[in-house]
């Protein structure tokens, strides 16, 4: 007995100095644990210039190696009607009319003027908390917009890591629940490694009844309270990402989700099926972990998952609180299209007896 | 002592001069330091019917303290004033018209869809509410007819009413009902009073547009400036939470949060008015 404790007292050692091993040079490698206070006085080069912001699952190019510069992003708040599941609609409300809304990519040092405009025809006032801003409310209150106005506010990217964004106006809960977040990527000095494929993935939970109109959803404020939602989606749509839509990447190919939850109240259990996170920047932060199965999000957070593709296959994507894949559509796929590995993966046949 | 005496003197003074405002009889004149703009104001007729409301004590949406608010009887429009009715002000104001409008009184959206001057848009309805008028604009159309913006109390407390009860805001489908309502873009274009009237016999609260009220911006101000200026004002995020006394009226934060977006000057797509006056009533026939 003793022998065997002491067996599994120096393999534990030796795991953790493996791990301490292979976690310094991460840490020490990572330009995301610079102080946030030597981010600004990086100096903003150039005029302004307006940033090129994406639909899920498409994300703008890398920073890559250039330096700090001014932009310009202009997001528009709306109303809509869209699709939600199948041929049901729901009313939406978005910035720049998706759910998610446009991904923005900028890098630390950037300074950032955001317009936020107000669709004319909007029943309500929106605005916008960009977690990745320091400062009150995250700009909300800078933002705040009636319908048909236009508000800007200008913000200095000092810490790096991937943030959710939301409409902050009251009652909150509602316009995250409508669809009212997106996630804007602060890259590090230098950028992220370079990788082979990107995509954007946002989840979000929908509590819905029925209105006025037939065929049309919208917002059920007691489900909200009790936490019970209908959909719990990717990308704001059931199907988001399958069939046609589903995400490609090609055998050896390394692939980066930026993953997003917005809530408004479920915390997601980020899983695919049949794959390894390599890397996972846990919550969206600088802390690089290795050879995770299922990465924690909580609402109002993010975190970003690397994996290499070694098998072709599709890869189903979900919230490993299974129910919510199964019955109520947090599910998408990844198609990984190549020659077979099997020193990786072999299916035996099936011996009849 | 002269001093006091002087003062009590000024008092009496805009005393008078506000009992003169009130029972309306400022037909042609009316200069007041701020409503120069709106000297040459003349007066027009309505023939909108006025609900008459006994007032009494409600509680305020907004607020931590939970002090109840006496609100005075008062007369408050049955609808909403109408194009057709704003369109008659500007006839004999033409101060107001979209033309000559002061742009401190009115934003460059300011009756934003008329062709010209004294002409409604192509499609709208001459009995559905003016909307993209400003403050100054509702508050001028309101002197015209010898009236004024309801307070903000004045307004809510009709809006606490369902179609059987003076306070609803406690029944479950309350705030429901009227957010539905609330999802519908463009209603505003639909004519008044097609809908069924409240308790009060008042139409048109939830279903077609948000309303000025003349006090519209007075939960921007706390007597504690030293409070967290961003959150407590304006119910932003989670804070809306801790600074409102019914945190389950959805209903009420959405219409809170539209007025604290305001400015006097602005005008929005779905924003009209609808006028209030004193009364001497003090119960119900």
């Amino acid at each position: 007995m003793n022998i065997k404790n002491l067996a599994l007292c120096a393999s534990a050692a030796m795991v953790a100095t493996l791990f301490s091993c292979k976690t310094n040079p991460d840490q020490g490698g990572s330009k995301g644990s610079s102080n946030s206070s030597d981010a600004v006085n990086i100096v903003a080069e150039g005029n302004p210039e307006v940033a090129e912001v994406t639909g899920a699952p498409n994300v703008p190019a890398p920073v890559g190696t250039r330096g700090a510069k001014k932009w310009i992003v202009n997001l528009e708040t709306t109303e809509i009607e869209g699709i939600i599941a199948d041929s049901i609609k729901y009313t939406f409300w978005t910035f720049n009319n998706t759910v998610p809304g446009s991904f923005i990519r900028v890098r630390v040092g950037d300074e950032v003027t955001l317009n936020l405009k107000n669709a004319a025809n909007s029943v309500l006032p929106h605005n916008i908390d960009l977690h990745a801003v320091t400062g009150p409310g995250g700009g909300a209150a800078a933002t705040t917009a009636a319908p048909g106005k236009t508000a800007s506010f200008t913000f200095k990217a000092i810490n790096p890591g991937l943030y959710v964004y939301h409409c902050a106006a009251p009652p909150v809960p509602m316009h995250i629940g409508n669809g009212m977040y997106g996630l804007i990527l602060v890259e590090p000095d230098g950028g992220l490694p370079k990788v082979d494929k990107e995509y954007y993935i946002m989840q979000g939970d929908f509590y819905t009844k029925a209105s006025t109109k037939a065929g049309l959803l919208e917002f059920d404020n007691d489900k909200a309270v009790a936490e019970n939602p209908d959909f719990v989606l990717f990308n704001g749509k059931k199907g988001s990402m399958l069939g046609a839509n589903m995400l490609e990447a090609k055998v050896g190919e390394t692939v980066r989700l930026y993953v997003g939850n917005g809530g408004p109240n479920l915390t997601s259990s980020f899983h695919v099926i049949g794959e390894i996170f390599d890397n996972v920047y846990l919550e969206g932060g600088s802390t690089v972990s290795h050879n995770i199965q299922t990465t924690m999000i909580p609402a109002g957070g993010s975190a970003i998952v690397e994996f290499k593709c070694d098998v072709p296959g599709e890869y189903v994507i979900v919230d490993h609180s299974l129910s919510r894949a199964f019955n109520k559509g947090a599910i998408g796929k990844l198609k990984v299209t190549g020659d077979a590995n099997p020193k990786v993966f072999k299916a035996d046949k099936v011996v009849a007896e | 002592m002269k001093k006091i005496k002087y003062n009590l003197c000024l008092v009496l003074m805009v005393m008078f001069f506000a009992s003169c405002s009130k029972q309306g009889k400022h037909t042609k004149h009316e200069d007041a330091g701020a409503n120069t703009n709106i000297n040459k104001l003349k007066s027009i007729s309505t023939d909108v019917k006025m609900a008459y409301i006994p007032g009494g004590e409600y509680k305020p949406f907004y607020g931590t303290d939970t002090s109840l608010v006496t609100v005075a009887p008062y007369l408050i429009d049955e609808r909403a004033v109408t194009n057709q009715e704003f369109l008659e002000f500007l006839k004999e104001n033409p101060q107001w018209r979209k033309s000559q409008v002061k742009r401190i009184y009115a934003d460059t959206s300011y009756l934003g869809k008329w062709p010209s001057d004294l002409e409604l848009p192509a499609n709208a309805l001459p009995d559905a509410p003016i909307c993209q008028v400003s403050w100054f604009a509702a508050k001028a159309y309101a002197q015209s007819v010898g009236k004024r913006l309801p307070s903000l109390d004045e307004w809510e407390f009709v809006a606490m009413a369902d179609e059987v009860s003076p306070n609803a805001r406690k029944k479950p489908q309350y705030s429901a009902t009227i957010i539905s309502l609330y999802m519908e873009k463009e209603r505003q274009y639909k004519a008044v009073m097609k809908s069924k009237p409240n308790y009060w016999g008042i139409y048109n609260l939830f279903d077609l547009i948000w309303e000025w009220t003349d006090d519209f911006n007075s939960i921007l101000t706390t007597s504690d400036s030293r409070n967290s200026q961003y959150e407590d004002k304006n119910l932003f995020c989670a804070a809306g939470a801790t600074s409102s006394t019914d945190v389950l009226n959805y209903a009420a934060y959405m219409r809170f949060a539209l007025r604290t977006t305001l400015k006097a000057n602005y005008t929005i797509a779905n924003l009209g008015f609808r006028c209030a006056k004193d009364t001497t009533i003090s119960k119900a026939n």
